[in-house]
């Protein structure tokens, strides 16, 4: 009897184990997956398409009757795109954790986050439309030249969008800055900014360059704003007032059109998928290595 | 230096009790007395340092050089480089060593190299550090032993040319050999410097000090010549602590 319920608990416990071990592998597994795949149909593009007209064609018309497979106008799209929005947020979202961090007195700080974070909760549709709708008349009557769709818009509202995941990130890493540093600096006759700007910052540092970039990585996987406002145009410019289109906003455009499936049309929003995929890839494994780091701070 | 009538509150805790005590300059001023009596307290209103934690109040004044400290318009941060503090753990910034003591005379806003420098080397030797850290000046400070750390976080306060330190317990993480290095350092400063120093130690406070205070509860107990307190204390309570049977 006492020999059984022992058996019975062991199975159970058992049982549980490996329920656990194949939720946790299940997550590793579909990664694997959607990585696979993503190279397997990326490997078959270049089989009609040679790595080397991919990496330096310079433009991207694969839906044309002539088609050309250069991924470069995609790219710099995303990288224009990008670079606005990082223009936008690091530089506001390290001032706001600053902010928050040093100097807010509690209670701003109670009601200042929430509706940071709430930043982060409206629907980058509405982002999107935000940019095309009222941003760029805005801009239009700063800016004669600028055409309805453009790439200023959308990486401006991008970066108001990424505001809030650089600054959170960024003031938890200056928080777990201990007091004791803090103090040491505000003894020897430091201001607040000095205080701040001299050892608090360089002190977080690899928390706030991983806070960066995860920002920048969230800014090149942003689809919707750029789908809706910077215009589905592949242009090979780094001239922020035209239109351009990313590799996100041509992934969009092709899965919604009518491209039959298995026709080199089609395998190109792969071979824009791995591309991103990798992009994002090294930014995560350049972020990974900034965390790491922060541990063996203090 | 020099307090009057001076009340402490956190919140509604009334952490110091009319203290009136006037420090000599150029001599080592020890504070003793169990934990939480206050003497830590007394030490961060000197150059006030517990203006940082919120919900605190000061009460009575405290001079420096006959000048109120908490007077309305009170330049805190020049008060702050006239009054340095050494911490209870070294607290060098996560820099390199010479970044940490070249840091209270950037802040100053000194930019010039060759005085930086100068500054730099100056600080260290004073602070008995220049020896043993000369070819180590641009590795990170936090490689030092805690002892090292401790001295050059002297040498950083030095090389703001403060008239007071006050030391918070300066010793406590530190083993007995590195604690005797900077009580040696400590007569040696004394020659320039007013010293207040806290310490939980009983031997420390009467190898090192000219004079010493004993708080308990929040009040200033006794107050005088080291050697009369350790020797012919006044009051039994004094007495009781330091002979060990207290606190």
């Amino acid at each position: 009897m006492f020999l059984k319920r022992k058996i019975s608990k062991k199975i159970k416990e058992g049982a549980v184990e490996w329920l656990l071990l194949f939720s946790a592998l299940s997550s590793i597994f579909i990664t694997l997956g959607i990585v696979f795949i993503l190279f397997y149909e990326a490997l078959s593009f270049f089989k009609d398409v040679s790595l080397w007209e991919f990496l330096t064609g310079r433009q991207w018309t694969p839906l044309f009757a002539q088609p050309k497979f250069g991924i470069l106008p995609l790219v710099t799209g995303t990288l224009l795109v990008t670079g606005i929005a990082v223009l936008v947020s690091l530089p506001i979202g390290l001032i706001v954790a600053v902010y928050l961090s040093e100097y807010a007195p509690f209670k701003v700080k109670e009601v200042a986050k929430p509706f940071l974070e709430l930043l982060a909760a409206v629907p980058t549709v509405v982002y999107g439309y935000f940019a095309l709708l009222f941003l760029t008349p805005i801009l239009q009557k700063w800016i004669p030249h600028l055409s309805g769709f453009n790439a200023l818009s959308p990486g401006i509202v991008m970066g108001i969008m990424i505001i809030p995941y650089v600054s959170s990130v960024s003031e938890d890493s200056m928080k777990a800055v201990p007091m004791h540093i803090r103090e040491g600096s505000y003894a020897m006759g430091a201001t607040k900014f000095q205080t701040a700007f001299k050892v608090i910052i360089p002190a977080a540092f690899s928390g706030i360059a991983a806070a960066f970039i995860i920002g920048i990585s969230r800014a090149i996987g942003e689809t919707m704003v750029v789908a809706i406002a910077a215009g589905m145009m592949p242009n090979l410019t780094l001239n922020p007032i035209e239109p351009v289109q990313t590799l996100t906003a041509y992934i969009v455009g092709v899965s919604l059109g009518d491209v039959p499936h298995g026709t080199t049309e089609y395998k190109t929003i792969f071979a824009a998928g791995m591309t991103l995929f990798l992009m994002t890839l090294f930014l995560n494994i350049l972020g990974f290595w900034f965390r790491k780091r922060i541990r063996e701070v203090y | 230096m020099e307090s009057q009538g001076l009340h402490f509150y956190y919140g509604a805790f009334q952490a110091l009790k009319d203290i009136n005590l006037v420090i000599k300059a150029r001599q080592i001023t020890a504070l003793i007395g169990p934990s939480g009596c206050g003497k830590s307290t007394f030490l961060r209103t000197l150059n006030r340092l517990n203006d940082l934690i919120p919900h605190t109040r000061v009460q009575g004044t405290v001079r420096l050089e006959g000048e109120d400290i908490y007077q309305p318009g009170m330049d805190v941060v020049s008060l702050r480089q006239r009054v340095g503090m050494v911490f209870q753990r070294p607290n060098p910034f996560p820099k390199s060593i010479f970044e940490n003591v070249a840091f209270g005379p950037r802040v100053l806003g000194v930019h010039s190299k060759v005085e930086i420098e100068e500054k730099v080397e100056q600080s260290l030797k004073a602070a008995a550090l220049w020896p043993e850290v000369s070819d180590l000046l641009h590795k990170d400070a936090l490689g030092l032993a805690l002892g090292q750390q401790q001295r050059l976080c002297i040498a950083r306060v030095l090389a703001v040319e403060p008239e007071v330190i006050l030391m918070d317990e300066p010793c406590s993480a530190l083993d007995p050999l590195a604690t005797l290095k900077i009580e040696e350092l400590m007569q040696e400063l004394k020659k320039n410097y007013t010293i207040v120093i806290v310490t939980h130690n009983m031997q420390q406070a009467a190898r090192a000090s000219d004079w010493t205070g004993f708080f308990l509860l929040g009040e200033l107990l006794e107050y005088g010549v080291t050697g009369d307190i350790f020797t012919r204390p006044k009051d039994s309570r004094t007495e009781n602590y330091i002979t060990g049977r207290y606190g």
